[in-house]
């Protein structure tokens, strides 16, 4: 009755709670925008065209580029996706159509331990099984790592999208005669399309930023390639050698390639994003 | 069944066959390479510090050790954190800021873990070498402080760590929050609770779901290798000591692996790589299903679709 | 289900076309390198291994290159240890390293390695302190002592006394080693162990040991970095190293009881003495040689070629390459920190590259 705001000490502990909360905000965004300042204030300085034209250049001699990486971390994201988006997609759709089944349960664990698997855990695992058997360091190595860790991201996001079509479209196509398969990949799985396509773009900028898996599986090439079965250069284990070593000129192309590779991560999430909100916001949903 | 249902069943089920394929070969291929090892020295391998390539003495207690420890601060470090920001942003925050928010918390995730190794070398070593020389002697007497002022080590691990973990559990805790029934508050505040008292029973009612995000930060924060490798020191020692080198199970296998020159070694890597396998499985596993228990507890939609949406 | 089923398999059709497109000039069924013995084809050679002769070898591989565009020779340098093992797996065409191979290590090889010399270098003492430019003065067992962990100050008086005119402050040492496997490793702990009982009881003798105290770094490139990064820290390095990062190094007593430098010369004077006596797989330590003028830590560095390569016209551009590298190539030598091979040494291993079979 009284209705007065008086401060008393609960109100001041949750006025006080809430001013925490709010600092913890901006606790979380000091990194964010360090590591995004210096990533950007230093990169941009080595950002040239030669940066992305030319190979790297022996030691202590200036200049050179990253141009065999950047081709290299795209083609080996390409490798992967090749792998990873049938059956990532696929096992989406067996998960999501045959949901109660063992089999089902079983692949749906299996999923979720492979989304948790560390990702030098599978870098491990495509060297005994690739690298070795082959007798090479070789793309194909380090596509195969990459698909690996793809998979349960897809499938999990497939997974999700397809159950979340409405029942009545399910429905409708089976009332109308057709067969699953043609239910599902004429009606289902379009109707989930943009979602997917969204999972598949936001895991391919995930696995573009990894490095550990490509280590002893792609490992490193000074030179231009695009052979499946040669070593391959990519940005993430470029900017490590880089940032490990003593030269002055590396450290500068590392954080120059540290600024590409963000770029990359952050435009293809974002466009992802966006491009799965405008279909949305078109469709009604 | 018609015929071609079922060859849909058979032909889609394949490629969820490969799925399982994938990760019953990960596990038997560690297993299996890392025999001779088991073989050689059981359970001794983890109790010893010994690791000792010349000698073909090998003992991975030092590794376990430093994951565990850096892993534990960071959860020390990034938890309080995680949890503020999605309460934050679940709660508090004014409409026009949530998404703007949630889009920055989702970047701080998306930045590569090279990156944040990269700035770990040159930005947060020196950071971290300057407070060490600030210390007070009398702390750095402690043990817990004790120690060259390097840079690199435990204290510079653990903060990379938090950063990288705190996008994870708070987007988790988030989606948490948000399958708290609206009851729950709407009963609070009709007892006259303050905003933090409604909250405070929400975040109880979601308590173990809230737990399960934590231990899914635990588990990234134990398998992350590039940022730790760069940032901690290499050095195989048992150390309480925040500012002392230290070595953990990612990075010794980044480090070692490809020079592993005896088929001992190896096998004592893979050993490594098992154990990490095993106790990120038994993580994550745990965690979701703390999560999946306490959606099913809050809400009529299917629990799994929460679970699931928690994690995208 | 038949349009969609029809579209992916067509894009999956091209991009698998291209990819083997681009990847066209290669054979993907021998081992590391293309076949095509043409001089229009182009050759790949992938090897790995030591970080020591990392700069000479990049500069030898990229000049060839320029000689021969179609033959490209990738080099990574992960460490002696990797080199060795990878070689021995065949996931390389070759190895490099500069700690000799041991009896075990061949035999687990599925072929023969024969080891080449390549150049001479030496393992410099790198500092950091604060407040000291001088060029401090190191014997073999204070070294041995700073790396058991036994000095632990850089005031100590063992290394005081060696440096009379140098005021040096009570802080702390940071050791920094190798957390690789490593040839510099090797080469250092060698010496170490000539010098100091008991380093050689303790510490022991290899590519990777385990170090009693001290931080790890990747590479002679890691612990360049740690120790220009650490203040009141000590490592070591290829002399190239110090000298290209501007890192001071002191100079180390050797057995003549002399403050020598590592400097070309003074490398060369340390193979000197080894060369009439080289055995005939080259496998030799010069550390801690006698002779006056001689650097104590000097190592020859060792290329790992198959004496039966499993691919022709790889092993036969490696062989070329050698000869090219042990003439033409020991010109790069000197810029680079490292001493040319002493002529006796280059006729012997021009023997032994005619023993290796290619047709």
């Amino acid at each position: 009755m009284t209705g007065a705001r008086t401060a008393t000490p609960r109100r001041v502990l949750s006025a006080l709670f809430v001013v925490a909360c709010a600092l913890c905000v901006g606790l979380a965004l000091v990194p964010l925008a360090f590591v995004l300042f210096f990533v950007v204030s230093q990169g941009v300085q080595s950002l040239n065209l030669d940066f992305f034209t030319h190979n790297p250049r022996p030691v202590g001699e200036p200049g050179g580029g990253m141009a065999n990486a950047i081709v290299g971390t795209l083609f080996l994201t390409g490798l992967a996706a090749a792998m990873a988006v049938p059956i990532g997609i696929l096992s989406g759709v067996y998960l999501s159509e045959y949901r109660g089944s063992r089999f089902a349960s079983a692949v749906r664990f299996a999923a979720d331990t492979l989304n948790g698997v560390p990702s030098i855990v599978v870098g491990v695992f495509a060297y005994a099984v690739v690298v070795l058997p082959l007798r090479h360091f070789s793309t194909l190595a380090g596509g195969f790592a990459l698909g690996v860790m793809m998979i349960p991201i897809i499938t999990r996001t497939t997974e999700e999208l397809l159950l979340l079509v409405p029942n009545a479209l399910r429905e409708g196509a089976l009332a109308l005669g057709a067969t699953r398969a043609r239910a599902v990949f004429t009606v289902i799985v379009p109707a989930a399309l943009p979602g997917i396509i969204t999972g598949v773009v936001l895991a391919l900028a995930r696995i573009a930023g990894e490095t550990a898996p490509l280590l002893f599986t792609s490992f490193n090439n000074r030179f231009f390639s695009t052979s499946l079965t040669q070593p391959i250069s990519s940005i993430t284990v470029q900017v490590f050698t880089y940032a490990i070593s003593p030269y002055e000129d590396w450290h500068r192309q590392a954080w120059a390639g540290a600024l590409v590779l963000v770029t990359i991560v952050l435009v293809c999430s974002m466009a992802a994003r966006y491009a799965a909100a405008r279909v949305a916001s078109i469709r009604g949903q | 069944m018609r015929s071609s249902d079922f060859a849909f069943r058979v032909g889609v089920g394949a490629f969820a066959a490969a799925l399982l394929l994938i990760v019953v070969a990960i596990a038997v291929t560690l297993a299996n390479d890392s025999s001779l090892s088991i073989q050689k020295f059981g359970l001794r391998f983890w109790g010893t510090s010994d690791w000792d390539p010349v000698a073909g003495e090998f003992g991975a207690l030092p590794f376990i050790w430093g994951t565990l420890y850096s892993s534990v601060l960071a959860l020390l470090i990034a938890t309080p954190v995680a949890l503020g920001i999605a309460v934050f942003i679940s709660e508090l925050c004014p409409d026009a800021l949530r998404a703007p928010l949630i889009f920055l918390t989702e970047l701080l995730a998306a930045i590569p873990s090279i990156v944040y190794g990269l700035w770990g070398i040159f930005v947060l070593v020196p950071a971290v070498r300057a407070v060490e020389v600030a210390m007070p002697e009398s702390l750095r007497a402690l043990p817990l402080f004790s120690g060259p002022p390097l840079g690199v080590g435990m204290f510079a691990a653990a903060l990379i760590l938090a950063v990288m973990v705190v996008p994870f559990t708070s987007a988790i805790a988030r989606e948490v929050l948000r399958t708290v029934p609206a009851s729950q508050r709407e009963a609070a505040y009709a007892l006259g609770a303050t905003r933090f008292e409604a909250i405070r029973a929400a975040m109880f009612f979601a308590r173990t779901g809230i737990i399960g995000a934590v231990m899914l930060g635990f588990g990234r924060a134990l398998g992350e290798t590039m940022a730790v490798t760069m940032v901690i020191g290499n050095n195989p020692q048992v150390s309480l000591s925040l500012f002392a080198p230290q070595y953990t199970m990612a990075a010794v296998l980044a480090n070692e692996f490809t020079e592993a020159a005896d088929a001992l070694y190896l096998s004592a890597l893979i050993e490594i790589g098992l154990v990490l396998f095993v106790i990120t499985l038994f993580v994550n596993m745990l965690s979701r299903a703390l999560i999946w228990s306490m959606a099913r507890q809050a809400s009529p939609r299917p629990a799994v679709l929460v679970a699931r949406g928690a994690e995208a | 289900m038949n349009k969609i089923l029809k579209r992916y398999l067509a894009l999956a059709l091209t991009a698998a076309v291209a990819g083997a497109c681009g990847g066209g000039n290669t054979e993907p069924v021998t081992a590391n390198s293309s076949s095509g013995s043409g001089t229009s084809q182009t050759l790949q050679i992938n090897g790995a291994g030591a970080t020591f002769p990392y700069p000479i070898y990049s500069k030898w591989f990229s000049e060839y290159n320029t000689l021969h565009p179609n033959i490209r020779v990738n080099y990574q340098s992960i460490g002696s240890g990797g080199g060795i093992q990878q070689v021995i797996n065949q996931t390389v065409f070759f190895g490099a390293t500069d700690g000799p191979m041991t009896d075990e290590q061949l035999k687990a090889a599925p072929g023969r390695l024969l080891h080449f010399p390549t150049v001479l270098g030496a393992v410099v003492p790198v500092y950091n302190i604060a407040g000291v430019s001088a060029e401090l003065k190191f014997t073999g067992p204070v070294l041995a002592d700073i790396y058991l962990g036994k000095i632990k100050k850089w005031n100590d008086p063992a290394i005081a006394k060696l440096n009379p005119g140098v005021t040096l402050p009570a802080t702390d040492v940071t050791v920094v080693h190798r957390s690789d496997g490593s040839g510099t490793t090797y080469i250092f702990v060698d010496y170490l162990s000539k010098v100091s009982p008991e380093f050689k009881s303790q510490v022991g003798v290899s590519t990777s040991v385990k170090w009693p105290t001290g931080v790890g770094g990747k590479g002679n490139e890691g612990v360049s970095g740690l120790v220009t990064q650490s203040p009141g820290s000590i490592g070591y390095v290829e002399l190239i190293y110090a000298l290209q990062n501007k890192i001071p190094f002191g100079s180390v007593q050797n057995a003549a009881g002399e403050f020598v430098k590592a400097s070309v010369d003074a490398v060369t004077k340390a193979a000197a003495a080894a060369a009439p006596n080289m055995p005939a797989d080259f496998r030799v330590s010069i550390t801690n040689a006698q002779g006056p003028g001689a650097y104590p830590i000097s190592s020859f560095t060792w290329l790992l070629l198959y004496e039966e390569p499993r691919d022709n016209a790889a092993g036969k551009a490696m062989v070329d390459f050698m000869r090219w590298a042990l003439t033409d190539g020991q010109k790069y030598a000197s810029d680079l920190g490292y001493a040319p091979l002493p002529a006796s040494v280059v006729m012997l291993e021009q023997a032994t590259l005619d023993r290796i079979k290619v047709s």
